[in-house]
């Protein structure tokens, strides 16, 4: 049975993968291109990616995603992995409900999330700043890890904990030695995943940051909305680089063992 | 007073039931195993052999009103399986794919803290005690092992911990027959050589033949019989271990007379068997009696020996099995019954019976099987 | 230290509900005040009348969801949903066939895969800025056409619907591929075998076999295209200026320039429930087919 694409499959499909994979190259390869105004290229020039060291705005918001991001990251991994365990090892009456319930968040739109979040912190009167952002990210952001984690876990094979334990290794012993050690790859892909969502999320936070807390993303759209600048693809190539990197990191976790 | 520490038995079941949700998986069970037996526990899939390995290991928790589970004597209910002294081997190896063959055998060892140069040395023994060498497989990591050897790595890594009890949930399921013969003879081997008790757990009724000192028929929860492999063989008790055990052809009928050590038995499809004495029978009971095909033989209408049940029939199929013949003989209105017959080598000596010839079954009176109702 | 260790085993041994307990907690907890709570609350605010500053005065009314009667509003509630469902047929009249290709690429399918992958995790903001750059009046796409001689004038492509339409397509086509790639990847190829020795040519073997069987990765698929699109709001915002409004716009102004805090709230609810429906349709759906099987 033939099975090799035919010509019109291929055709479709690189036509696909240059839709989806053209504006951002052309975005990165004019990050380098040493002209303000025009998309002509006028030569190779670093100096956009000078300019952004220039701006305090785009430093801060770096600070700001990087300092949210690992806040919003360690709390889910805990929190979802966590959850994640008790959903795989216990069943209880409502489980597929509740699982139902777990992956709302999944499919809210973010709109929705971001105004519940900013209407809940009026109500409280809390005031806006890198706290509700992370709150924000890590009630977004768990659902995700619950997702990768769980599917780790529905891989792996149980009677590896009671052979442990059979072998005198008491519960927390058993979870150190054993449990840990085959769930390390999916808990990190989790952490991995969380922290790109956190870092690259911006209908949420814009609903949540205070004046002073600016996230890159928020940065990143003043800039796009005001003054259109090759700084802008600088700042965007770096953020692809750093997403394409852990991206491809979480993939070869996930694929381990 | 107390039995010897000796005769003590070293693993009670005392009315344990098991439930999940509404499902009754271990049913009302109770039964001893003595120091150093080969126990095993048979039956088909779902018949709740695995459950009652498992509320053994301390896997499971027996139902808060069902019974109680004694090791060396003592109530272990609510011990969890790392304080109970006893090892386990499971049915897919279940070994620690981020530890080398060495680590994963010296787990146990680490746990209890033992110095590690005796941790090595112990490791070497066990690997050596299931033929498998130390220097070749010891840093070798499970994924890189064949499924015979996996398994004896699972096997060492229960044995170096030297417990008096040794639980085995079909290990040899998914290794290949050749190889599954060879390793029956093997842990029947250890089991003598290192005095421990096993408990084995299969739905192979050969293997259980083969290996064990006593079997355990489970039949939906209940244990059906137990007793010795001749026992279980010979002498079934119910239709359920009769039909699991090897063959049986069954009759029905109704216990009309009795004289001499004999009953007569009026069979519902008509004819008449007579039966040994066995007590509890009375007349008008109904009953179902079993009889294994390689008890009965076929014979020519003048040359019935005296004290055998006859039928007669005529032949229907003749199945080669290689060490054995199956003759299907159908008997007007009881139906078809297997005779098996011994293959003296058809090519040389072929068999004098065929295929539409008719022909009379006997067998002797006492290898009737009176089975209980189940 | 030993002691009190085993203790607590013990103890939570004994309550194989409190182990379960102990684990579920935090993160429920943290969903239920986070998530739940801020969810039902907006709801609340929805049906409350309009206070001085935006916010909410006590009260009852449903005058936030009766203005959706406006034409006004009901043209953005309309041309939402008509974008969505078109985005999403494009999307499956592209999808279908790069994830039909991608299995049966060989020793490519993990790069075709990751190449999926990459765009389905990065920035939104930052692919959506991708797609201005080509496509404004001094962009790319534009500077082109005019070296090329073909236009004189710019074209307007950006702030236009056909600019939002790509815009959604570009963004949301990973989400379709990657569910119908794994429901063909678990095709059984033993099933097209049988059916060629059976007398089927390749359409129809694709026909009756391969779609009807890839079904599930579809509905998936169309799922995790349409509903995003329903709730969108980037797209929208940056390619299609003030003109081409979606509901997720019209609940973003009021929460900024308008002021109108239960408005919007109600129409983040509409948003909701629509999406709400959708999803019970398609889990009843699928019990049913589970309880045939």
């Amino acid at each position: 049975m033939n099975l090799r694409p035919s010509r019109w499959l291929l055709t479709v499909t690189a036509a696909v993968y240059i839709f989806l994979h053209l504006p951002i190259l052309v975005l990165m390869v004019f990050s380098f291109n040493d002209s303000k105004f025009s998309v002509d290229w006028q030569g190779f020039s670093l100096r956009w990616y000078q300019r952004l060291w220039e701006r305090t705005d785009i430093l801060h918001g770096l600070q700001v995603s990087l300092m949210v991001g690992i806040a919003a990251t360690a709390i889910s991994t805990v929190l979802g992995t966590l959850l994640a365990l008790g959903l795989s090892r216990h069943r209880f009456p409502g489980r597929r409900t509740f699982m139902g319930l777990l992956y709302l968040p999944l499919v809210t739109p973010e709109i929705v999330v971001g105004i519940s979040l900013l209407i809940l912190f009026a109500v409280l009167g809390v005031s806006l700043g890198i706290t509700t952002i992370v709150i924000a990210h890590v009630a977004f952001c768990l659902s995700f890890v619950v997702v990768v984690v769980l599917a780790r876990l529905a891989g792996m094979d149980q009677h590896l904990e009671e052979a442990a334990m059979l072998l005198g290794a008491d519960e927390i012993t058993t979870f150190r030695r054993v449990t840990v050690p085959q769930l390390w790859p999916g808990i990190l892909a989790g952490a991995l995943l969380a922290f790109i969502i956190s870092f690259d999320d911006f209908v949420i936070t814009s609903f949540v940051a205070g004046p002073g807390s600016s996230t890159l993303p928020i940065v990143v759209y003043g800039m796009v909305r005001k003054n259109i600048e090759p700084s802008i693809n600088a700042i965007s190539t770096i953020i692809l680089l750093v997403t394409a990197t852990l991206i491809y990191l979480a993939e070869r976790l996930v694929r381990a063992r | 007073m107390s039995a010897p520490a000796q005769q003590q038995p070293v693993v009670q079941f005392v009315g344990v039931s098991k439930s999940f949700g509404a499902t009754r998986a271990v049913d009302n069970v109770s039964f001893e195993i003595c120091r150093g037996e080969f126990f095993s526990l048979l039956g088909p899939s779902g018949c709740g052999k695995t459950t009652t390995l498992r509320l053994l290991a301390g896997l499971e928790q027996p139902d808060d009103s069902g019974g109680e589970v004694r090791l060396m004597g003592q109530p272990v209910n609510r011990r969890p399986p790392y304080e109970r002294q006893l090892s386990m081997v499971f049915q897919n190896y279940a070994l620690f794919p981020h530890l080398s063959v060495a680590r994963n055998v010296a787990f146990g060892l680490e746990q209890r803290r033992i110095a590690g140069a005796q941790i090595q040395e112990r490791v070497r023994r066990a690997l050596a005690m299931v033929r498998l060498d130390p220097d070749v497989f010891g840093r070798r990591m499970p994924n890189q092992l064949s499924g015979g050897q996996r398994q004896r790595v699972a096997l060492a890594r229960a044995l170096v911990l030297e417990q008096p009890i040794l639980l085995l949930d079909e290990p040899l399921g998914a290794i290949d027959l050749q190889l599954r013969k060879e390793m029956q003879l093997e842990l029947k081997a250890l089991n003598k050589q290192l005095g421990i008790t096993f408990v084995y757990v299969t739905h192979d009724q050969e293997e259980a033949l083969t290996m064990s000192d006593r079997i355990a028929v489970m039949d939906r929860g209940r244990i059906a019989q137990l007793g010795t492999p001749a026992e279980i063989y010979e002498n079934p008790r119910t239709a359920f271990v009769a039909g699991f055990i090897g063959q049986s052809n069954f009759f029905d009928g109704r216990v009309a007379q009795h004289w001499d050590g004999r009953w007569l038995l009026e069979l519902r499809a008509g004819g008449a068997l007579q039966v040994p004495h066995h007590p509890g029978l009375e007349q008008n009971a109904t009953i179902r009696v079993a009889v294994r095909p390689e008890w009965m033989n076929l014979r020519r209408a003048d040359s019935v020996p005296p004290g055998e049940n006859v039928l007669a029939g005529t032949i229907r199929d003749i199945i080669y099995l290689g060490q054995t013949l199956h003759i299907i003989v159908a008997i007007p209105s009881i139906g078809d019954i297997t005779v098996a017959l011994r293959n003296e080598g058809q090519i040389t000596r072929p068999l004098a019976w065929k295929r539409g010839e008719s022909a009379i079954i006997s067998w002797s009176i006492d290898d009737c099987q009176i089975l209980e109702e189940s | 230290m030993a002691w009190w260790r085993e203790h607590a085993l013990h103890w939570l041994s004994q309550r194989p509900r409190a182990r379960a307990g102990a684990l579920l907690a935090p993160g429920s907890l943290w969903l239920v005040v986070f998530f739940a709570v801020p969810i039902l609350i907006m709801l609340g605010y929805s049906l409350m009348p309009r206070g001085l500053y935006g916010g909410v005065e006590r009260g009852f009314t449903l005058e936030h969801y009766t203005r959706f009667i406006d034409p006004l509003y009901l043209d953005i509630l309309r041309r939402t949903l008509a974008w969505s469902l078109a985005c999403t047929a494009i999307c499956l009249g592209l999808g279908y066939p790069v994830a039909y290709t991608i299995v049966r690429s060989g020793r490519w399918r993990n790069l075709l895969l990751l190449l999926v992958v990459l765009p389905f995790w990065t920035s939104f903001l930052v692919r959506t800025f991708a797609m201005i750059f080509l496509m404004r009046d001094t962009g790319l796409i534009n500077d082109w056409l005019a070296k090329l001689g073909l236009i004189q004038h710019p074209l307007t492509i950006l702030y236009t619907p056909f600019a939002v339409m790509v815009g959604l397509v570009y963004g949301f086509l990973p989400f379709m591929i990657l569910p119908i790639y794994a429901s063909l990847e678990k095709l059984d190829r033993g099933l097209l075998e049988a059916a060629e020795v059976l007398g089927a040519r390749p359409a129809a073997r694709f026909r009756r076999v391969t779609l009807p069987l890839s079904m599930p990765g579809v509905v998936a698929g169309c799922l995790l295209v349409f509903i995003p699109a329903l709730g969108s709001f980037l797209t929208a915002d940056l390619l299609g200026g003030a003109k081409q409004m979606m509901i997720g716009n019209l609940v973003q102004n009021q929460f900024s320039a308008a002021r109108n805090w239960p408005f919007g709230s109600a129409a983040s609810f509409i948003i909701m429930s629509l999406i709400l429906l959708l999803l019970s349709i398609y889990l009843r759906a699928q019990g049913r087919v589970e309880a045939a099987r």
